[in-house]
């Protein structure tokens, strides 16, 4: 009788434990292709996390809970609870498992994962095969003060985009045609009309702000700030 | 006559175990999360009585490069700034160029785009320029 016993509960073990070992790696395979009319299967979820604190949401200097980017449906604002297509769809966090991480936006590096063939978004609609059409142009813009100048590279940017995206509407294709701010890019034009929606928050200066002021440029703008009364020489580097 | 037993006694408790394994991490169990650049689209959907759109971003850049929609498909860099109802969608333009059951899935799955709070603005979720700028919404965020 014992041991008749002994075999269910050893039986039942094995069994339970193969079934949530086989569920719970087919479940954490992100979808390769989205799939007509059936949801991806959905992962384990994250352990619970706190609600996200409302304070210096927008501080960069401070790093955003973990919570803050991928909120529970019932306090992200966003998505409706109550709709049945809710909880159907796939959870980011599990397409975004395998490809490298950063501290904003996203919290992917989406230049990264397309340089490393982690992704491979297509290009053209109807041709599956299709190469983008890539210009390797930087251009230097050059900022007021000590602030290191801006660094665009052409390269990572047509990888994703087509030219006339850009040109001429958000940007005049002509050195010193285009008066750009950080509160511009902030309201969302210029940059901002991706850097801060889609593509990475402008949150981390030295991004964009790359190449340092050399020795000369520092030493003459020490110069000029010289007509605060102050030498030269205290307000050099 | 224990052999009997033990088989009787291992389907069900594999069925019992399956059925756990999959309420626990199987499909429709859990809600979408609202992840950066998702796009809350709320031009027609009030007045329809449907739930406004939440675009996710993210999922789609994983599958198309930027220009795909907003160059090749018309689509503007603004919320709320392209004029799209249910006819153009069944008529193959904006997001009807591939949910139509071929390249996507297809339209008749109402609920996984209509998926937002009702009353939403439209809006993109958590943008820099919406945060400084946008309103304070006590309704829906």
């Amino acid at each position: 009788m014992r041991k008749t016993t002994l075999t269910f509960v050893a039986a039942a073990l094995a069994v339970a434990v193969a079934a949530a070992v086989s569920a719970g790696p087919e479940a954490q395979t992100p979808a390769a292709e989205p799939d007509q009319a059936t949801p991806a299967t959905e992962p384990e979820a994250p352990s619970a996390k706190k609600a996200p604190s409302a304070a210096n949401s927008f501080n960069r200097l401070l790093k955003k809970p973990a919570a803050a980017s991928n909120a529970p449906p019932a306090e992200d604002g966003v998505h409706d609870p109550a709709n049945p297509g809710t909880e159907l769809l796939q959870w980011p966090s599990e397409a975004f498992q395998d490809l490298p991480k950063t501290a904003d936006g996203n919290r992917v590096d989406w230049v990264k994962a397309l340089a490393e063939g982690l992704i491979a978004p297509r290009v053209d609609l109807a041709d599956p095969e299709a190469e983008p059409f890539t210009m390797d142009l930087v251009i230097v813009r050059e900022v007021k003060g000590s602030m290191p100048n801006v660094v665009y590279p052409h390269q990572q940017h047509t990888e994703w985009l087509d030219c006339t995206n850009c040109h001429d509407d958000i940007f005049v294709p002509q050195k010193g045609a285009n008066q750009i701010s950080m509160a511009a890019i902030l309201l969302g034009q210029k940059c901002g009309v991706c850097h801060g929606k889609v593509a990475f928050p402008v949150s981390d200066c030295r991004r964009c702000h790359a190449q340092p002021k050399t020795e000369e440029q520092l030493r003459a703008l020490a110069e000029e700030s010289a007509w605060r009364g102050q030498p030269a020489s205290q307000t050099a580097p | 006559m224990w052999r009997k037993n033990l088989i009787v006694g291992l389907t069900g408790l594999a069925a019992v175990a399956v059925a756990a394994a999959l309420l626990t991490f199987g499909p429709g169990r859990r809600a979408a999360l609202a992840e950066y650049a998702d796009v809350i689209i709320n031009n027609y959907s009030d007045a329809a009585g449907m739930r406004p759109v939440v675009f996710p971003h993210w999922f789609h850049r994983i599958r198309f490069r930027c220009k795909v929609c907003h160059g090749d498909l018309g689509f503007e860099f603004k919320a709320g700034g392209n004029d799209i109802n249910m006819l153009k969608i069944f008529d193959g333009e904006f997001c009807g160029a591939c949910h139509n059951g071929q390249i996507a899935w297809g339209v008749e799955n109402c609920i996984l785009c209509h998926a937002g709070v009702p009353g939403s603005r439209t809006r993109v979720h958590n943008s820099t320029a919406d945060r400084l700028v946008a309103p304070p919404d006590a309704a829906a965020p």
